[in-house]
């Protein structure tokens, strides 16, 4: 059928710097750039362009641009470009429409109207370059007191399984297999160097990184892909996992083109085969039934490991936190409207959930109403774009942040939101083995530990300027916050007060 | 947010100040005047600026030693009839008077202060559970009534507290006629919100008092923690965490003094693996548990209770803090200065580290004489 879309990006090229090396044809895995023989010249199919820039990076001359082809459609508030486009594609396909790495709305961002206190005479700013100043955070239960032995200082409280992260952001779950497993492995190497965990998602951990167990989440979803006892032994931390910002309601998918050999071997499924984990999770229908699995876990596991209960954020999030810590759970991690995934449906993941700034102000509001915010601790995720971010989310009333997109982004992903193609161009959301081998894992371990380490610092700076020099000081400390444009409604559900006040 | 104007007609979230602070204990348990209390809070003027002082004494009221001595504020004569109804419906008035006042300049639109000695249910049985009873009634006073607070609420001793300086105060409260075993005295320099009657120090929640110089900056963790066991910062200024941080911590989970302050005040991750074992899980465990209670920021306090007076400062010491020591007695001031006013022949006196605490105790065997 002959396609009705028009192209979204225009593929410049220099003629005067173009060499012909064809390393761009080699580069783009869309096809777009082709080497013409006869004519001995690099042609390009505009049409077949997804906006990744690999090209134009890898380019030795600098010879390739590429710039977005304005649609000339007749100006329309109702009947925008995007609106008429997804029309054409599901006239053409007759399919759900899929997309990745996340909402790219305009949904009112709350962070960017959030502004942080500063210290000024009476309190003093404290340089984080000459003072000490704290990151480490732990994560899991911790009871409502400590006692001690009668007469001495010896502690007689034994505390639930903690773990500590040195600094407050850990990567999110990104299953091997919507990722590659050099990504996995980027993953893991950073997260060991820096002190924090990475999350392997519902697919499973490759054995050849179990050795990054002590850095490691082991997310147990619907579909137990590749849960055995070694999995959960090998893990620190266990995430049961509900939800996800990206498609609340909706479960995991991926496509047995990308069920490679060793996918197939980690998730413990037939090569070539669909992985569907369903959204419900079949031995989960309620609370009690939550409770059954997060204590097999820690039954599994001796009670040495933290279980995490991963959530979508929608209306009743406050609500379901309160039952999950209830049910044992240790940790709880909220996904907000702003998270990504390899493949959502497009109408799901910009329309369903909420911003995870309401929802995480919502749950330590209720946990704290309920007396019970310290049994758990809080994980946000879904659009963590900066040590800002991060500052404002520990604010608001987190432990710690995930981050996902922003570490494929330290990867190279530039949020083509092509994912669920498998076709990725840097290597990322891929498991072809050509394509795999341009994440290359001491490289990628290296920008991320940088960005990890260059968010640190600036939490610290961002700490030491509000006259803290523990980050648990800050934790729910939303008197460091004042609200720029936000409605009175807005602000009492994040319990910030108007700037100026 | 909730509460956020209880009877502070300034609604602000916390009062910042710079203050003078001293504190003097007879650790075998003498009583003794005000005379050099004030002397020396008054040597340190120029450290507060007439916006508030105040001064806690125990030992105050031996006569009603059984019962809760509340210090209460009105603000009208309609919140005294009020509060009063309350008072005689929980509890058995043993008596109670007008607080003694003298008219003094400087001191202007004093609130109505009048003194109860209550007992509970009629009889004083020393329980824990009656603590827990007079801190619900103080704080639905402070929460539920307009133009009331309890401003002292523990046995054998008081606050006196008022905008003013620290003098001046003690003046007005005639405060040469009490004799206690140990004094702690606040100047008060708010510079961000005007000074009231209701925020000068010393804070107190039964028979605990703290009178602070500084500010904390992690207020609003403290105080949304300290509201899940049922606290309302109700004064609206940071120093009201430290007082009930410390009725958490020692009265109602029982931790002595010395595990009390490695909470407000605790070592640095990298400070612990230095030290003993038992040392490093204890407090390996108090920063995970009590991680919200860590008072962050720049601050001296000086924490008071039957027998025990505390000087503590904030980890990396941004507020100063003296010590000095002489035969029985103890002094904890900001400045040197006011402790060698009193006290020229010092037995000893230092400059504790940031963090470490000096706690002074009346000797095992001493009463209070």
């Amino acid at each position: 059928m002959k396609t009705y879309l028009p192209p979204r990006f225009v593929v410049e090229r220099d003629p005067d710097r173009c060499i012909t090396c064809k390393g761009c044809v080699a580069q783009c895995s869309f096809g777009v750039h082709s080497y013409d023989r006869e004519e001995d010249a690099i042609r390009s199919q505009d049409e077949l362009c997804v906006g990744c820039h690999r090209c134009a990076i890898f380019c030795p001359t600098g010879a390739i641009r590429i710039k977005r082809a304005p649609q000339d459609y007749r100006p329309n508030a109702n009947w925008t470009p995007e609106a008429i486009e997804d029309i054409i594609k599901q006239a053409e396909t007759g399919g759900i429409l899929l997309t990745g790495m996340g909402n790219d709305k305009p949904y009112r961002i709350y962070w960017d109207h959030l502004v942080l206190n500063a210290s000024q005479v009476t309190n003093p700013s404290i340089d984080p370059l000459r003072e000490p100043m704290e990151l480490r955070t732990y994560l899991g239960r911790k009871p409502d007191r400590v006692e001690l032995e009668t007469g001495t200082l010896k502690l007689k409280t034994r505390l639930a399984p903690q773990v500590a992260i040195e600094t407050p952001i850990l990567f999110s779950a990104l299953s091997y297999g919507a990722v590659s497993l050099n990504v996995h492995e980027s993953l893991a190497r950073a997260a060991t160097e820096l002190g924090t965990l990475f999350n392997t998602g519902e697919g499973g951990l490759h054995s050849k990184l179990y050795k990054y167990g002590p850095n490691t989440i082991a997310q147990v979803a619907s579909g137990r892909f590749g849960v055995h006892p070694a999995y959960l032994q090998m893990a620190r931390v266990l995430e049961i996992k509900i939800g996800q910002g990206a498609k609340p309601g909706i479960g995991g998918h991926l496509p047995g083109e990308k069920v490679s050999e060793d996918v197939a071997a980690t998730r413990m499924i037939p090569r070539g085969t669909d992985a569907l984990s369903p959204a419900p999770q079949h031995d989960i229908y309620s609370i009690e039934d939550l409770a059954q699995l997060v204590h097999a876990l820690k039954e599994a596991t001796n009670y040495t490991k933290p279980v995490s209960v991963k959530i979508a954020a929608v209306h009743n999030s406050a609500a379901i936190a309160s039952g999950m810590v209830r049910a044992g759970a240790d940790i709880i991690a909220l996904d907000g409207l702003r998270g990504a995934t390899g493949a959502a449906p497009k109408v799901i993941r910009d329309n369903v959930g909420i911003p995870i700034e309401m929802a995480l102000a919502a749950v330590d509001t209720r946990l704290r109403q309920e007396g019970i915010r310290q049994q758990a601790s809080i994980i946000v995720a879904g659009g963590i774009r900066s040590s800002a971010d991060v500052v404002k989310a520990i604010a608001l009333g987190a432990d710690a942040v995930y981050i996902a997109t922003a570490a494929l982004i330290a990867l190279g992903c530039t949020v083509c939101q092509q994912c669920h193609t498998g076709k990725c161009a840097w290597g990322i959301c891929t498991t072809d083995p050509i394509l795999s081998k341009r994440v290359n894992p001491e490289i990628g371990a290296r920008r991320l530990a940088n960005l990890l380490r260059a968010w640190s610092l600036e939490i610290k700076e961002m700490l030491g300027g509000m006259g803290v020099n523990a980050i648990e000081s800050l934790r729910g400390n939303r008197l460091h916050l004042r609200a720029v444009g936000l409605t009175t409604e807005e602000m009492e559900v994040l319990g910030v007060r108007p700037a100026g006040s | 947010m909730k509460g956020m104007s209880y009877n502070n007609p300034y609604g602000d979230d916390k009062v910042i100040s710079a203050c003078s602070l001293f504190g003097m204990m007879d650790t075998s348990g003498r009583r003794f005047s005000s005379g050099d209390v004030v002397a020396a809070i008054s040597s340190m003027h120029d450290r507060s600026n007439g916006l508030g002082g105040g001064f806690a004494v125990y030992g105050l009221y031996p006569e009603y030693a059984q019962c809760y001595a509340l210090h209460i504020m009105f603000l009208s004569r309609e919140a005294r009839g009020e509060v009063e109804a309350l008072l005689r419906a929980n509890f058995r008035i043993v008596f109670d008077e007008e607080v003694p006042t003298r008219e003094t300049p400087g001191i202007v639109d004093p609130p109505i202060l009048w003194r109860y000695f209550v007992e509970v249910n009629g009889c004083s049985l020393g329980t824990p559970g009656d603590d827990d009873y007079v801190l619900e009634k103080v704080m639905k006073i402070n929460t539920g009534c307009e133009d009331a607070f309890v401003f002292s609420s523990g046995k054998n001793m008081g606050v006196f507290k008022g905008a003013g300086y620290p003098e001046q105060i003690a003046n007005y409260f005639r405060l040469e006629e009490y004799q206690g075993y140990l004094w702690t005295a606040h100047g008060r320099f708010p510079t961000n919100s005007p000074g009231w009657w209701g925020g000068a120090h010393p804070f107190n929640i039964l028979d605990w008092t703290v009178v602070h110089n500084g500010e904390i900056s992690s207020y609003g963790t403290n105080r949304r923690y300290l509201e899940m066991f049922g606290y309302h910062c109700t004064m609206q200024t940071d120093t009201e965490v430290v007082a009930y941080a410390v009725d958490l911590l020692r009265r109602r989970h029982g931790l002595p003094m010395e595990v009390v302050t490695r909470v407000l005040a605790p070592p640095l991750w990298e400070h612990i693996p230095l030290l003993p074992p038992e040392e490093q899980a204890l407090d390996t465990a108090l920063r995970q548990v009590y991680s919200s209670l860590l008072l962050n920021g720049p601050f001296t306090v000086i924490i008071a209770h039957q027998g025990e007076m505390i000087g503590l400062t904030d980890r990396i010491r941004l507020r100063p803090l003296t010590v000095g020591e002489k035969g029985d007695r103890l002094y904890l001031s900001s400045e040197e200065s006011a402790i060698r006013l009193v006290c020229p022949d010092l037995d000893r006196t230092y400059i504790p580290r940031g963090g470490e605490p000096i706690i002074g105790r009346l000797a095992v065997q001493a009463g209070v004489r």
